[in-house]
C-alpha cells in the first residue's frame, strides 16, 4: 500500500459500521476519491470534525484496493458560515451534490476542484443570490455543455433579425421565437446569463437579489438537472424547509 | 452443507448489521452448543421486544405497551416539563440520561435533515414538536442534534421555526472532549470551544 498527499473537499459522507464513515472527496490531483475514515464518529477521533461535508482539507491517504483510507487530515480554510447559516449550508450542499455527479473517479480534475473551492469560499464569505447558479453554469461549461447565448442554438438566427425568447439546455442554449422550447427567458436574464458565462462572474455575484437573478438561478437548476439527467435533491429538500 | 435449520439460522443472523457470513456461523454454533434454556430466552426476548415496543405517543422515544402509550420519561411526574431536549434518535436519549445532568423531557425527531439524501423536515417529527411547546408549557428547547452537518442543519432549521414562539431556544455546546488533546482538535471544534468559553469564578 502506498501513501499519497492531496488537497480535497468533502462532498458527502456515508456511515459505515459502528464508528467509521465513507467520505467522498473531490481532490485536486486524484479526481473523485472514495475513502474510509476509521473511527471518525467517536468523540475522541484524531480526525475529529474535519471530515464533515464541505470541509476543505489537506489529506494524507493510504491507497487501498477498493477504498482508500484517510490517514491524516488538516483543515485548509475553516468555513464556519457553512455550518452556522442554513442558507449557506443549503447552497454548499447543493453545489457539492452537483460536483459529485460531474466528477469521475480516478480522473484528475484540477479545474473542477478549484471551481468548487472558489464557490464554497464565496458562499462562506459573501453569499449572494447567484453563488450556486454561477457555480452550476460554470460547471455546465466545464462539462462540455456551455450554453449558446448570442444566437439561436437551433437555427443559428441571431439578433437583430430574431429575438431570443426561450432557453433549453438540451437544445444547446437560447432559442428564437420560431424554435422556442423549454423555459421562456427575459432579455434581462439573458444579458445576466451572458455576464455569468462570459467571464464577468465576479461582477454578477455582486448583484443584489432581483427577479432577474431569481430567473437565472431557477434556469441554472433546471439546466443542471437536465444535463445530469437526475434531480438535485439538496435544493428541493431545503426549499421546502 | 449444513442441516437446513442450521443454515437458515446462519442466514438470518447474517442479515444483522455488522455481521458477516463467518460471524453468523460462529454465533449460530455458539447458540447450538449453549443450553436450550439460553436459546429459548434469547428467542423470547426478541419476540417480546418486537411485540411490546412501540413509539411513545408524545416524544417518539421507544416505549413499551400498546400503540398510543407514553414512555417512562413522559409519564414520570418528577420530570421538569419546562425544559425540552430535542434529539435525533432514541439512543441519544439514553446517552443524555447517562450524564444525569438533565431532568426535563425529550423529543425524538427520528432522524435529521439530510439534503443530499432528500430527507427534509416533513419526514421528521417536527410538527409534533411544535404542538408540544404550547400544550406542555415548555420554556426552553435544547437542540441536541449531532454536531455534524445534518445535525447542524436540523438545529438551524428548528431554531428558525421556534424563533416565532415564546420559548428560549438553546443549542448544545460543542467543544473539546474530556481527556482529549488540544493539538488534535480540529479548527471548527476548537473555534467553537473558544467561542463558548466560560468565566471561572
Amino acid at each position: 500500500m502506498s501513501l499519497y498527499r492531496d488537497l480535497g473537499v468533502v462532498l458527502r459522507t456515508y456511515k459505515l459500521g459502528e464508528a467509521d464513515r465513507i467520505v467522498v472527496l473531490l481532490t485536486a490531483g486524484h479526481g473523485k476519491v472514495r475513502a474510509v475514515a476509521k473511527g471518525v464518529r467517536r468523540a475522541k477521533s484524531r480526525l475529529g470534525g474535519r471530515l464533515e461535508p464541505l470541509s476543505h482539507l489537506q489529506l494524507l491517504m493510504y491507497e487501498g484496493r477498493e477504498l482508500d483510507i484517510v490517514s491524516q487530515a488538516e483543515v485548509v480554510e475553516p468555513w464556519r458560515a457553512l455550518h452556522e447559516d442554513l442558507a449557506c449550508l443549503a447552497g454548499g450542499m447543493a453545489m457539492a451534490e452537483a460536483a459529485e455527479q460531474v466528477a469521475q473517479e480516478g480522473e484528475a480534475s484540477g479545474p473542477l476542484y478549484r471551481m468548487l473551492v472558489g464557490a464554497l469560499r464565496a458562499m462562506a464569505h459573501r453569499p449572494g443570490p447567484l453563488v450556486v447558479a454561477g457555480f452550476y453554469w460554470k460547471l455546465l461549461c466545464l462539462d462540455g455543455a456551455a450554453p449558446v447565448l448570442h444566437q439561436c442554438a437551433s437555427c443559428g438566427a441571431g439578433p437583430p433579425a430574431a429575438r431570443l425568447v426561450a432557453f433549453d439546455i438540451a437544445e444547446g442554449g437560447a432559442l428564437c421565437q420560431g424554435c422556442r422550447r423549454g423555459q421562456p427567458i427575459s432579455p434581462a436574464a439573458l444579458e445576466l446569463l451572458r455576464m455569468v458565462v462570459g467571464g464577468q462572474l465576479g461582477r454578477a455575484l455582486e448583484l443584489p437579489a432581483s427577479h432577474t437573478t431569481n430567473e437565472v438561478a431557477a434556469l441554472a437548476t433546471i439546466s443542471m438537472e437536465r444535463h445530469l439527467e437526475r434531480r438535485l435533491r439538496s435544493l428541493r429538500t431545503l426549499e421546502r424547509a | 452443507m449444513y442441516a437446513a435449520s442450521v443454515q437458515e439460522l446462519i442466514d438470518e443472523l447474517g442479515r444483522l448489521p455488522g455481521i458477516g457470513p463467518k460471524s453468523a456461523q460462529r454465533i449460530a454454533f455458539y447458540i447450538l452448543k449453549s443450553p436450550a434454556e439460553d436459546a429459548r430466552r434469547l428467542a423470547a426476548c426478541i419476540t417480546a421486544a418486537k411485540t411490546k415496543v412501540t413509539w411513545c405517543a408524545r416524544c417518539f422515544n421507544v416505549a413499551e405497551g400498546e400503540a398510543g402509550v407514553e414512555c417512562e420519561i413522559c409519564t414520570d411526574p418528577r420530570r421538569d416539563s419546562s425544559a425540552l431536549c430535542v434529539v435525533e434518535e432514541p439512543r441519544d436519549v439514553v446517552a443524555i440520561e447517562k450524564t444525569g445532568e438533565f431532568r426535563g423531557r425529550y423529543h425524538v425527531l427520528q432522524g435529521a435533515i439530510s439534503p443530499i439524501d432528500g430527507i427534509g423536515p416533513d419526514q421528521l417529527r417536527v410538527r409534533e414538536l411544535l404542538a408540544r411547546i404550547d400544550a406542555e408549557g415548555v420554556k426552553e428547547v435544547i437542540l441536541c442534534t449531532n454536531p455534524n452537518i445534518e445535525g447542524d442543519a436540523t438545529a438551524l432549521y428548528l431554531a428558525s421555526l421556534l424563533k416565532h414562539l415564546p420559548v428560549k431556544v438553546t443549542r448544545i455546546a460543542s467543544g473539546l472532549p474530556v481527556g482529549g488533546d488540544l493539538e488534535y482538535a480540529d479548527e471548527l471544534t476548537l473555534g467553537r470551544a473558544l467561542e463558548g468559553r466560560r468565566e471561572l469564578a
